[in-house]
Formats: structure tokens, C-alpha cells, sequence
């Protein structure tokens, strides 16, 4: 298999997608003539034309309401929303209307729409430009929503989303944009949506991430060996629908669970995951669930207080620690 | 109600004599079905809100008479006339504000949502402007697929004061998309008046910053409703360009069925349905000049009864829909992990206290 960038193989998606069917286009603010912000979507303009690769003016709500319509006249939109920040301004036409269409007018038509678009912090970004919002609409029914965290992920993902008749929130992040793994060639090549990955497997405890955090917890699993500690790493994938059994298939075999996400502490995917594995792992746990998330502050933008503030490898390993001991969380 | 100029042309070089009585018949229909679903609310046959198009049956039934089957209508809640003067039967109609398996969308959706694929009724919608970048959507998804027809994006005189709508303008003529901005203007966004919430009163001319060109149209004049929607209908599918339609009407009663109106004055609500009523204006035009006579409008009047009452008796007898379907319409493409219908049937008993732990 070709080694590439996950950029790379959202890129290679996107177009052989749009080759494949003419009822997909793209749509966002600076995809084409700019190439996209992050470069997800360059060449792709030239290739396809401004019919397929529309650039939107600064309209989030108004051209995320228009790719819903679309699509429900049989268009098959991918919409990007230049990072999650922005998406809050279009949320109405997600949540009330993109999630409810198909379940509220008895199944008579669907909205097949996928929005794109990269999550979490990274490189000083502060407040209003490094938050985490995929917990908000993987609490909505009738959304789907996933977060590869590899470029293998993100391929079968992607086309899987694009060729899938529902809204599909498909989340990514600038930090693993450049990251590089192997990718099928196979045209068939597609991952079912809300399944999840054992990235590597272990026996000692479970760790149960996605997206970038799924790379961090890979990185750790590998020093851990080095201590004598075998990690399984759990990659959601999927954050809606939860694909609970893997998660707690897991823990049952290795009895401690660890989580990390990088969204907020509070009411966060952590607290959905450390949930479900109380609910359905309770007599299995030789320690309670540990959680590692983002500290709740509105994320400063000076450097050292910004790394500060986001979760990494110290305090997986810290909290990897702990519940290897059998410790309480410490606040 | 605001003044709009009349037309000279003589009655019967605008419409066929089947034409108005057509009109007369479908208006009539909304009136007695809109009426009638008042009583069944208040019988609590019907739940949650229920708004009703009563005084606006010109604005709908003009519009109707101006579309063709390749057309699309996206609208707010206020929608039963509309989906009705489509041409879906008042039975699944009545029956979906019923919460009937036999609904126009399954019991799923009520009064608010009412939808019909066959008709192109893409949908009523409840958060205020919400359905209008839809509807610049449906139309965008024609022209690339370079189909005919246009889409009407229906909404009221309140919902041009929300954001969504000026994106909604600001597309549809940057994308040349062929949709109608067709404003119900009742005078009235529940209790706030068009001059207490919009600085600029002339609804139809919110389009100009926009490039888009708007109308009024006396609302409670059926023919006059049809035609500006034809004329500017034709210029949208063949030019991609959007129009704004401003037709004027009077809202009868409160905003929904709960509401009582108290922030009106009874004596000038009273005078304002006396003074606008489409029906009665368009029965006494007829009868002048001899289109209709007093028997046809008993006969008329008779049949609307029946109609009506022939839907109550349709939901009335119509099945509930079942527990273990609550999750059928979750995706449209299956994938694991979603609730099964065991699960929908296992939470429904405890909810219903069937258990023995
Ligand atoms: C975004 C949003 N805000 C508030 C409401 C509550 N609400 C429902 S109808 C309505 C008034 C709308 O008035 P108008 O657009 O004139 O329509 P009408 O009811 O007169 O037909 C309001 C404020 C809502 N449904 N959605
Ligand atoms: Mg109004």
C-alpha cells in the first residue's frame, strides 16, 4: 500500500468521488481559487470545474441550509466549514433540520450531506479558534458523525460518509493533516460508520480515544511497553453511532480503562465513554474509569498556558499510572 | 391591512368559469378543514401548536393555481392550506395533526411538519426562518441539474427579520437560483406588528441591497396572488431570477389556536375579518357577475362539510403508530450500533410501568 498524508488521502477521496458521481460537489468558503485553507481541497477546482468545487461566500448558515435542500432534491453535498469554530453559526440547520428531515416526514426523503471540517487546538490558535465541538452533534440523533485519526481511517471513512444517504459530520484535525500512513488503492475500499478499531492490541489497560488523541495514545502505548505496561488502544472512529461492544469488550479483558479526548472535562466525549463502561463493565474494573480532557478554561493564547491547557502524552501516562495503582482521579 | 392597487381587467378575461369555481371550492376547503381543526384541538384531538391559515385562503390558493407539478414548496408551520391546495386529501392531512400512523409523515412530524414527496411538498418547518436556505437550496439542486421548475420559499412577515433569510437572498441571486421569497404578511409575527419589528415596513422591498426584485399583492385577492406568482415565476425559471412576493392579508385570530389575541383590539379584529375576507370578497365577485348563483353555493358549501368531516373520520378511525416502529426512521443508510427494535419495545413497557423488579 502507498504510505501518504492524510491530507493527502481526503484529498485523493474527494476527487475520485467527484469523478465517480456527478451528483457530488463540494462546497465552502476558500476551496477553490484558494485551494482550501489547509489544502484539502487543491487542484480539485481546476480538475472539476466551478460546477463541482463551489466557493461560498461567508455564509455558514445560509450555504449549509442550501447543501441540505440540495440534497434533498438528490444532490450529494460535501460541505467544508473551514474549522469547527465556525460551524456554530450554521448549528440550526444541523440540528433542526439536516438530523430531523428524514425521521420527522416518515422516511420520505434523506439528506445525503457530509460536512467536513478539523477540530481542537493546536499552535497558539486561543479562545475562539481551538475548540472541540464534535460532542455537540454526536448528541444529536439522527446525525452521524466520525473522526479518523489515520490516513488509512480517513480514506474508507470519507467515501464511506460521502456514499452514506444521512448527514455525516466528519471531523478532522489540523495537527494530523500531515501525518503519513498507509492507504489501499482498491476503488472498493470503504469502513462501515460507526465501528470502531482496536489501533493496537494489549492486556494491561484499555485506552479509548479518537482523532489526534488516537496518535497520542499510540505513542504512549509504545513507551508504556518500555515500563512493562501493555496498552490497548481503542479507536472510536465512530462517535455516532458509539460502537459500545468494542469499547467494552475491551475493558472486560484488560479490567482498566483510560479516556482522552480534547474537548473540555465537563460533559465531554470522556464522560460519555467513562459511562457507558461503568454501565456495562462495572464488576470487570480493577479501578475506576480515568478520564484525560482539556482543562476548562477559554484556551489562552500564550504559549506555554496554551500546551498547558490541552491534554498530551504526560498526562495519558500520568493517568495510565494511576490507574494501573488502582488511584483515584486527582482534581 | 395594507393598501395594494386593484386591476382593471375585466373578471372573465382572467379565468375560466371552472377556474373560479375551483378557486371558490379550494378556498372554502382550507376555511371549513382550518376551522374544523380548531374544534379538534380544543377536543385535545390535536397536541401541541396548531396555527391556522385562516384569512390567508386567497394568498394560498392563488399561489397553487400558479405552480406546475415540477414545482417545489418548502413553508413554515402555518401550512395546512398549503399542502391541501397542493393536492394531498384532507384525510392524511387531518390524520397527521392526529398523530396518525396514516399521516402525511407518519404521526412523526404533527401539524408543523406536514410533507408530501408525491406533490413536491418538501416540508412545513418550525424554527422561524429555518426552511428558506432550504428552499434556496432545492432550487439550486434544478439548476444543476438542469431541470425545470422553481421553488417557493414561504415564511411569514416576522421571518424577515432573521439572518437565515438575508443569506437566503444573498445566494439565490449570487447562484441565479429559480425560488420565489413569498411572504405571508398577516401583520402580525405573534403579537409583534410589521412596524414594531422590521425598520423597513415594505416587506418587498428587503430585497433591494440584494438585487432582488419585489411586489406587493393584495393577499385576499385570489386572482391577483395567481398572478404575480405566474409572471414572476416564469422570469425565475427562465432567467434564475428570484423574486420577493409581499401579499398582504388579515390574520382572523390569535397566532395559533391557544393564543387570545389580547394584544389586538377585538372591535378592529372584528371590522379586519369583516373587511378581508377572500371567501365572502370572492363570493360576492362571482355572483355579480353571475359565475355562481345561490344554489351552487349551498352545494359547494354542503360538499366542503362533507369533505371535512370525511377526514376527522379518517383520523378518528386511523391506527396510533406502533411502539416498536419508534426508531424505523432513525438513517436512511442502516449502520450497527443504532437502537433495534427490541430496544424501542423494552424502553416503551418500563416507560409504561410494565415490569415486575
Ligand atoms: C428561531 C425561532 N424563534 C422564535 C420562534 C417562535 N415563533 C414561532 S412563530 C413566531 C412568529 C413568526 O411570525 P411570522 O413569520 O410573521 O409568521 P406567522 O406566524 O405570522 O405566519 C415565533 C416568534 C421560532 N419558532 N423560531
Ligand atoms: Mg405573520
Amino acid at each position: 500500500m502507498p504510505v501518504i498524508t492524510y491530507r493527502q488521502a481526503l484529498n485523493d477521496t474527494l476527487g475520485e468521488e467527484l469523478a465517480r458521481d456527478p451528483n457530488v460537489l463540494l462546497m465552502g468558503e476558500e476551496i477553490g481559487v484558494f485551494q482550501g485553507s489547509y489544502r484539502v481541497t487543491e487542484g480539485l477546482l481546476a480538475e472539476f470545474g466551478p460546477k463541482r468545487v463551489v466557493d461560498t461566500p461567508i455564509a455558514e448558515e445560509g450555504f449549509v441550509g442550501v447543501a441540505i435542500g440540495a440534497a434533498m432534491l438528490g444532490l450529494r453535498p460535501v460541505v467544508e466549514i473551514m474549522t469547527i469554530n465556525f460551524i456554530l453559526v450554521a448549528i440550526d440547520q444541523i440540528v433542526n433540520h439536516a438530523a430531523k428531515i428524514h425521521y420527522m416526514f416518515g422516511g420520505q426523503v434523506s439528506v445525503p450531506l457530509v460536512i467536513r471540517t478539523p477540530s481542537g487546538g493546536t499552535g497558539q490558535l486561543a479562545a475562539t479558534h481551538s475548540q472541540s465541538f464534535e460532542n455537540w452533534f454526536a448528541y444529536c440523533p439522527g446525525l452521524k458523525v466520525v473522526a479518523p485519526a489515520t490516513p488509512y481511517d480517513a480514506k474508507g471513512l470519507l467515501r464511506a460518509a460521502i456514499r452514506d444517504d444521512d448527514p455525516v459530520i466528519f471531523i478532522e484535525s489540523l495537527a494530523l493533516y500531515d501525518t503519513k500512513g498507509e492507504v489501499p488503492e482498491d476503488d472498493d475500499y470503504v469502513l462501515p460508520i460507526g465501528i470502531a478499531d482496536v489501533k493496537r492490541p494489549g492486556t494491561d489497560v484499555t485506552v479509548v480515544s479518537y482523532s489526534r488523541m488516537t496518535a497520542v495514545a499510540l505513542q504512549v502505548a509504545q513507551r508504556m511497553e518500555q515500563e512493562g505496561i501493555s496498552v490497548e488502544v481503542v479507536d472510536l472512529r465512530s462517535l455516532r453511532p458509539l460502537d459500545r461492544p468494542t469499547i467494552i469488550e475491551s475493558v472486560k479483558k484488560t479490567n482498566r480503562a483510560v479516556v482522552i479526548a480534547e474537548d473540555w472535562y465537563s460533559y465531554g466525549v470522556t464522560a460519555e465513554i467513562a459511562a457507558t463502561i461503568q454501565e456495562e463493565a462495572f464488576d470487570y474494573l480493577d479501578a475506576p474509569v480515568y478520564r484525560v480532557a482539556g482543562l476548562e478554561v477559554p484556551l489562552p493564547y500564550a504559549k506555554e498556558l496554551s500546551a498547558a491547557s490541552k491534554p498530551n502524552a504526560n498526562n495519558l501516562i500520568y493517568a495510565i499510572r494511576q490507574v494501573m495503582r488502582g488511584t483515584k482521579r486527582m482534581r | 391591512m395594507a393598501e395594494v392597487a386593484e386591476t382593471t381587467q375585466p373578471l372573465l378575461e382572467r379565468a375560466t368559469v371552472d377556474e373560479l369555481k375551483h378557486y371558490y371550492y379550494q378556498m372554502l376547503l382550507l376555511r371549513r378543514f382550518e376551522e374544523r381543526a380548531g374544534e379538534m384541538y380544543v377536543k385535545a384531538k390535536i397536541g401541541g401548536y396548531c396555527h391556522l391559515n385562516l384569512g390567508e385562503e386567497a394568498t394560498i390558493v392563488g399561489l397553487m393555481a400558479a405552480l406546475t407539478p415540477d414545482d417545489y414548496i418548502f413553508t413554515n408551520y402555518r401550512e395546512h392550506g398549503y399542502i391541501i391546495a397542493r393536492g394531498v386529501p384532507p384525510g392524511p392531512v387531518m390524520a397527521e395533526l392526529f398523530g396518525k400512523e396514516t399521516g402525511v409523515s407518519g404521526g412523526r412530524g404533527g401539524s408543523m411538519h406536514l410533507f408530501d414527496r408525491k406533490t413536491n411538498f418538501m416540508g412545513g418547518y418550525a424554527i422561524v426562518g429555518g426552511q428558506v436556505p432550504l428552499a434556496v437550496g432545492a432550487a439550486y439542486a434544478l439548476r444543476y441539474q438542469n431541470k425545470p421548475g422553481v421553488v417557493v420559499a414561504q415564511m411569514g412577515d416576522g421571518t424577515t427579520n432573521i439572518g437565515a433569510f438575508y443569506e437566503s437572498l444573498n445566494l439565490a441571486k449570487l447562484w441565479k437560483c429559480p425560488v420565489l421569497f413569498f411572504i405571508v404578511n398577516n401583520g402580525y409575527g405573534m403579537g409583534t406588528s410589521v412596524e414594531a419589528g422590521s425598520s423597513e415596513p415594505d416587506l418587498w422591498k428587503k430585497g433591494a441591497s440584494f438585487r432582488i426584485y419585489g411586489e406587493r399583492v393584495d393577499g385576499t385577492d385570489v386572482l391577483a396572488v395567481r398572478d404575480v406568482v405566474r409572471r414572476l415565476r416564469a422570469r425565475a425559471e427562465a432567467e434564475g431570477e428570484p423574486a420577493i412576493i409581499d401579499a398582504v392579508s388579515f390574520r382572523f385570530r390569535g397566532h395559533s389556536v391557544i393564543d387570545s389575541d389580547r394584544y389586538r383590539d377585538p372591535e378592529a379584529v372584528r371590522r379586519g375579518r369583516e373587511l378581508y375576507d377572500p371567501i365572502r370578497k370572492f363570493a360576492t365577485l362571482l355572483l355579480e357577475h353571475g359565475v355562481i348563483d345561490d344554489a351552487w353555493l349551498k352545494a359547494v358549501t354542503e360538499r366542503v362539510e362533507r369533505e371535512v368531516q370525511e377526514a376527522i373520520d379518517f383520523a378518528n378511525n386511523s391506527p396510533d403508530p406502533k411502539f416498536e416502529d419508534l426508531y424505523k426512521y432513525m438513517y436512511a443508510t442502516p449502520v450497527p450500533n443504532t437502537p433495534t427494535t427490541e430496544d424501542a419495545i423494552r424502553a416503551v413497557k418500563i416507560n409504561h410501568g410494565e415490569f415486575d423488579v
